[in-house]
């Protein structure tokens, strides 16, 4: 992996993405404003300039076209990673990912693929509105054919952002924009402390994997297991060290596929499970997860799985921070949860 | 709710309906058929603007005297004219014995693609064989043009065992990437912006091959649509976009995607794309627009949009009884004929064929089908015998299979041991 740097999510975005480039003539990357621009969160700056134009290029703002396009592509045999500005835009693209992307090597056996990655923003957080806040993973996992990555920290979005390209399925990958500059505590009136002082902004300059499905134990404990993902387990983190409580943090990292083996593993250790997403309640992920908790661990469980979700409303703008999953919310679940 | 405002006319709702329905003798006399070379053939790097009114016009060949004529005149040499004959008397033989055998419940689902072989025929015939295709679900003609074994096409009907498709999918949706075919999906004009990506693919990679796309005058309202016909402008595309207007979506005439205000092939003017209107059901007029426009997308002067004027004889689907929506025999007064039996006349006209050698190739292709038929049943027909492993089904959702679905699968074999009792052995 050789020398390592400091760096941000972008930057860490923006490095695999240049070498993936630089590795695999193949790999093409479009977008709305990614090119000359550099993207309207800079992910792609630079690497137009770099890499050439029919490399990197700016696209018409119409996902539909976007993704049908890069669906196209990855049919002639390159390796498309689109970015779609917002995953609140993502739905005009939505029956070429559900009805074709994922669907092409089984409708086809085999005879055609899609290796495309799409990359979007995702979260809440930083005052976007109904419009540049949700986190539609929900609906993707809901898909038979496409993996759902979400990385949590600037190490980790580089090196699952390298498999998800060079993955021969369709995969989204969700980035949450709100710990793009620095992690989030969950209390959005202190001021943001930058990823330098966070150990996973220590980035490998060089090409390295992180294995999609693979969760990650971000702290281990015994008092109760907590499973999240993205800008979440920031939050989390910084509850637990409020309360004092022995709690095992898992960064799902990939949530379809899922690591199971190491949430059974977990539940099955502490005998209580909490499971925290930005998200809405309702169908989200968190079902998902409390079911398969439920299914597989309903004997060594102490109490009921709980869930801290976002609430069942489009996203609101000024009441943000009473919408927002936050420490509030988290701490009252896991004292539920510890009563028990 | 209403606000009245008295001095003002009420507003009215326009709701298209077709000129006839069931019970009414349809009379397509109004339709005006251009004369041939009313708008002459330009050249092929002619920039969109100049070309304006080929959107409006009619490209033909084939004259009411069954002689070629004109500037778009392809000249196709007398074995040529033969082969494209051939192949579209072969898509016809083929619907019909597979329509038969969906009456005969040996499979599911067809559609036959009667009186617009030319669009998928004459339009092969003018590609290069590996210019990729992304047809819509009425192109069979492409396939059996291009040389696919029959018996496979027939073995993705019946879902049998030598289905390379595994019975996955609906009959008629193939998939033939060794003859440049693209998956067919069912979901409508989706394989649009696919086919511009791979064009841009193509083009980004320094590549001489290029794309065509099909798909139906319905589906042009589909917003896929008009994303490709975006990015087929944006990038000047090496990609020909067709439209199919067989006049009827199902029970929906044309007039409900828009027909009834401009042609189909005016969509493409706003798009700045080079935009023909063509006889449809002229196979030398398809040929020489499809030939048009693949020059012009091979030297770099970008995407072209047709549209093919022509008339769907048969119901949509074997699901489909058109007695219920529209005027009988429509199809016999189509201004514009069929186009098996126009080139037949042509060649007829010619010297280098008669009415013999007609009828004696329309038995031997008959006799072709339902011998191959009889081959592709030996692998077995849909509803009688498993076909797949069971395991299949749970293949080919990813590369690799994760737990979840392994834990399915088991799951499902379980569930047929329950089925069929302790003897039963995974196939």
């Amino acid at each position: 992996m050789g020398s390592t740097k400091t760096m941000n999510m972008i930057e860490a975005i923006n490095s695999a993405l240049d070498i993936m480039l630089e590795r695999d003539p193949d790999v093409v990357l479009m977008g709305e404003d990614i090119g000359y621009f550099g993207g309207v969160f800079r992910a792609t700056a630079g690497l137009q300039a770099k890499h050439g134009k029919t490399r990197v290029f700016d696209t018409p703002i119409s996902e539909c076209g976007i993704i049908g396009a890069g669906v196209g592509m990855a049919a002639y045999g390159l390796r498309p990673v689109p970015e779609i500005q917002f995953a609140d835009y993502i739905y005009p693209g939505l029956d070429q990912l559900v009805s074709e992307a994922a669907r092409l090597r089984y409708r086809s056996a085999g005879d055609f693929i899609c290796p495309m990655t799409v990359r979007s923003p995702f979260g809440g957080g930083i005052f976007g509105g109904q419009t540049h806040s949700q986190s539609p993973e929900s609906l993707f996992t809901h898909v038979c054919g496409i993996k759902t990555v979400v990385p949590s920290n600037p190490h980790d979005a580089k090196g699952l952002l390298i498999a998800a390209i060079e993955d021969n399925d369709p995969v989204i990958f969700f980035e949450p924009k709100r710990i793009y500059n620095g992690p989030f505590s969950g209390y959005y009136d202190r001021p943001v402390e930058p990823w330098s002082k966070h150990a996973a902004s220590d980035v490998p300059e060089g090409y390295y994997r992180i294995e999609l499905g693979k969760a990650g134990i971000v702290r281990e404990g015994e008092a109760l297991t907590i499973l999240t993902y993205g800008t979440m387990v920031h939050v989390v983190q910084t509850v637990v060290a409020e309360l004092r409580v022995d709690a095992e943090i898992v960064d799902l990292r990939t949530l379809l596929p899922l690591d199971v083996d190491t949430i059974e593993e977990s539940a099955k250790k502490t005998g209580r499970c909490l499971v925290v997403h930005e998200a809405t309640r309702t169908s989200g992920f968190g079902a998902e997860l409390a079911a398969l908790v439920q299914e597989r661990c309903f004997y060594h469980l102490e109490a009921p799985v709980e869930r801290v979700t976002g609430f069942d409303t489009p996203y609101p703008h000024s009441l943000e921070w009473a919408y927002f999953p936050g420490p509030v919310r988290i701490a009252g679940a896991i004292e539920k949860i510890m009563k028990d | 709710m209403t606000s009245k405002k008295s001095n003002l006319a009420p507003l009215r709702l326009h709701i298209p309906e077709p000129k006839f329905r069931p019970g009414d003798e349809a009379d397509f006399s109004d339709i005006s058929i251009p004369a041939i070379d009313a708008i002459a053939r330009p050249d092929e790097a002619s920039v969109p603007a100049d070309i304006h009114s080929l959107a409006f016009g009619l490209v033909r060949v084939l004259d009411n005297d069954h002689q070629a004529k004109g500037s778009w005149n392809p000249n196709l040499d007398a074995g040529q004219l033969r082969l494209m004959l051939r192949n579209m008397m072969l898509t016809r033989a083929f619907d019909d014995r597979m329509f038969r055998a969906q009456r005969q419940g040996k499979t599911s689902f067809y559609m036959k693609s009667t009186g617009e072989e030319a669009t998928s025929v004459a339009t092969a015939m003018a590609l290069a064989s590996d210019d990729m295709c992304f047809p819509s679900y009425r192109q069979q003609g492409i396939l059996l043009t291009r040389g696919y074994p029959i018996v496979r096409m027939m073995n993705q009907i019946y879902s049998n065992s030598q289905d390379h498709l595994k019975g996955r999918q609906l009959p008629i949706m193939y998939s033939a990437p060794e003859h440049s075919f693209f998956t067919i999906s069912g979901n409508l004009a989706t394989q649009y912006p696919q086919a511009v990506g791979w064009a841009m693919a193509s083009a980004s990679r320094g590549d001489t091959r290029i794309s065509a796309v099909w798909c139906g005058e319905g589906s042009t309202a589909e917003g896929d649509f008009h994303s490709a016909m975006t990015f087929a402008a944006v990038y000047n595309a090496p990609v020909i976009l067709q439209v199919v207007n067989n006049q009827w979506a199902i029970s929906s005439f044309s007039g409900i995607a828009g027909g009834e205000r401009t042609t189909f092939a005016a969509r493409g003017l706003g798009y700045g794309i080079a935009s023909l209107r063509v006889d449809g059901n002229d196979p030398l007029a398809v040929y020489a627009a499809m030939r048009w426009a693949a020059d012009r997308a091979r030297t770099n002067n970008g995407p072209t949009f047709i549209e093919y004027f022509t008339y769907r004889a048969e119901g949509h689907s074997t699901s489909d009884d058109p007695g219920a929506y529209r005027a009988a025999k429509e199809f016999e007064k189509w201004p514009l004929g069929d186009p098996v039996d126009r080139l037949k006349k042509h060649l007829i006209l010619l010297g280098e064929w008669s009415e013999e050698q007609h009828q004696a190739q329309h038995e031997e292709l008959a006799d072709l089908v339902k011998k191959t038929q009889k081959e592709a049943e030996a692998n077995g027909i849909l509803g009688h015998g498993m076909h797949q492993p069971f395991e299949t089904m749970f293949e080919d959702v990813f590369e690799e299979m994760p737990w979840h679905l392994k834990e399915q699968c088991d799951q499902m074999v379980a569930e047929q041991y329950r089925k069929f009792g302790p003897e039963w052995e995974p196939k």
